[in-house]
């Protein structure tokens, strides 16, 4: 009775409050992460030689540094050259900048299974490089990113427990701190696990969904 | 003599160290059909792709109604390319969309024009070739001789002067071949000026106003179908014509 008491006054406030915070880092960062990811993988493709090479960078940078160092980086290094961010503002720009390495990937790998003939046919058209690639190779290629880009998305939503570390108090926060105070750490653990299993269940559904509506009969078949 | 409506000089290619194309020239009347003959590998394809500057040639000049084409200059590029169609063995549809939106996609996203009028374009020169009840499909539902059809039209929609096809029924079973002929051959009667390179001597002699023997980056004879058939000047080509003769028969 007691513990249905604590869990019903202290516990689901708090967790209800990080859920939301959570929700509120991982929504704007899987956007701007996947446009970045986007931009990026279509630079590292067709950008002219010095382009290639930054994008490639940025990529090699945020995959190769774990992702914790980069938060402390932008929250507490940055800091140092005058700027401040506020620990919810430092956990989205890191989400977002190292969600945005890994869709690169995606989306590279995506771009370049695209068949040549389809450019040729685009080329011959009149088209330009730039509308070649928005209206004929993108739409293929982000159909092709899906399963990827998605399996990213499912991985942010984990790795936002990540905020905690520069003190933005999500739900992973709300759990530790619950759990110090009430040493239940069975109890919460379990609930905070549930929340995140909930998150990436409903995500994925959302994301075969896409999956489902961007389905084209015989596309995925003409891989080759 | 009125102007050749396309001009193409000394286009040269090499890969490598291969020179697969060794200073081809060639001028087309409007009108004109020129068909391409000759072995694999004899560069009838890179020509082709040449023309159009899909393959960037190392030498060379194109004219079109007397206008040299800069490939440098992009927007050139792109305005001469529109007014080029370029048929591909391979069909080379745009996989993610449906016969009606290939024909379209390049009237509204190239040309500029309004999405009803440009699907009003798509679905006459659909209707044009005989799709009209297929629009909707999307390439994986189509036959090879349908794909080859849409990409017909999609060219056509563009309003070209000049029509390139590079083996556009070599990909294609037996059986559906005559449908992609039947489209060509209107083509021609309606005074579409095509350079054209196909194995089918049969429906070449029947159409051309030129045959041209290409062979190892050259071109060794051209002139009218009944002289390179009948009475060619070069032995190789008269070896060539009777083996595919033999092989494609019909004459």
């Amino acid at each position: 009775m007691e513990t249905l008491l604590y869990m019903q006054t202290d516990v689901f406030p708090a967790l209800l409050r990080g859920f939301g915070v959570s929700i509120r880092l991982i929504v704007p960062s899987a956007l701007v992460g996947l446009a970045i990811g986007i931009i990026v993988g279509v630079l590292r493709v067709y950008g002219n030689s010095f382009v290639k090479i930054a994008a490639d960078l940025y990529a090699g940078l945020f995959r190769g540094i774990p992702l914790v160092i980069q938060l402390f980086i932008w929250y507490f290094g940055l800091p140092y050259f005058k700027i401040f961010l506020s620990p919810f503002a430092a956990s989205v720009l890191g989400f977002s900048l190292c969600s945005g390495a890994y869709h690169s990937e995606y989306v590279r790998g995506a771009l370049l299974s695209i068949k040549r003939g389809q450019m040729l046919a685009a080329e011959s058209l009149g088209f330009s490089k730039i509308g070649m690639i928005v209206s004929i190779i993108l739409p293929q290629a982000v159909r092709r990113a899906l399963p990827g880009a998605g399996n990213e998305i499912i991985y942010l939503i984990k790795y936002s427990s990540l905020a905690y570390m520069i003190t933005c108090i999500e739900l992973t926060g709300e759990g530790k701190i619950l759990a110090s105070n009430s040493f239940r750490f069975t109890e919460i653990f379990l609930t905070v696990g549930a929340c995140y299993l909930l998150m990436t269940s409903v995500a994925a559904i959302i994301l075969a969904k896409v999956e489902n509506h961007l389905k084209i009969p015989g596309f995925e078949q003409q891989r080759t | 003599m009125t102007s050749p409506i396309l001009r193409i000089e000394n286009l040269s290619k090499k890969y490598g160290q291969r020179e697969v194309l060794k200073g081809v020239s060639l001028e087309v009347e409007k009108g004109d059909l020129k068909i391409l003959i000759g072995p694999s590998g004899a560069g009838k394809s890179t020509f082709l792709h040449c023309i159009n500057f899909l393959v960037k040639p190392d030498e060379g000049h194109v004219w079109l109604d007397n206008e040299e084409i800069h490939p440098a200059r992009k927007r050139e590029l792109y305005a001469y390319r529109q007014k080029v169609g370029m048929i591909f063995q391979d069909f080379n549809l745009f996989d993610h969309l449906t016969a009606f939106e290939n024909v379209r996609i390049g009237l509204v996203k190239v040309k500029g024009i309004g999405k009803d009028a440009a699907g009003a374009r798509a679905a006459q020169e659909l209707e044009r070739v005989g799709l009209k009840e297929h629009m909707q499909k999307y390439p994986s539902q189509l036959s090879g001789g349908q794909k080859q059809r849409v990409s017909i039209a999609r060219a056509l929609a563009m309003d070209p002067e000049v029509m390139l096809l590079d083996e556009p029924t070599s990909a294609l079973d037996p059986e559906l071949i005559g449908e992609v002929h039947a489209v060509i051959r209107d083509l021609g009667k309606s005074g579409m000026t095509m350079i054209m390179a196909t194995h089918q001597i049969g429906f070449a002699s029947s159409l051309a106003s030129e045959i041209i023997f290409m062979e190892d980056g050259r071109i060794l004879e051209q002139g009218t179908p009944s002289k390179i058939f009948n009475d060619p000047d070069n032995s190789r080509t008269r070896e060539f014509c009777s083996k595919i003769t033999d092989l494609y028969g019909e004459r």
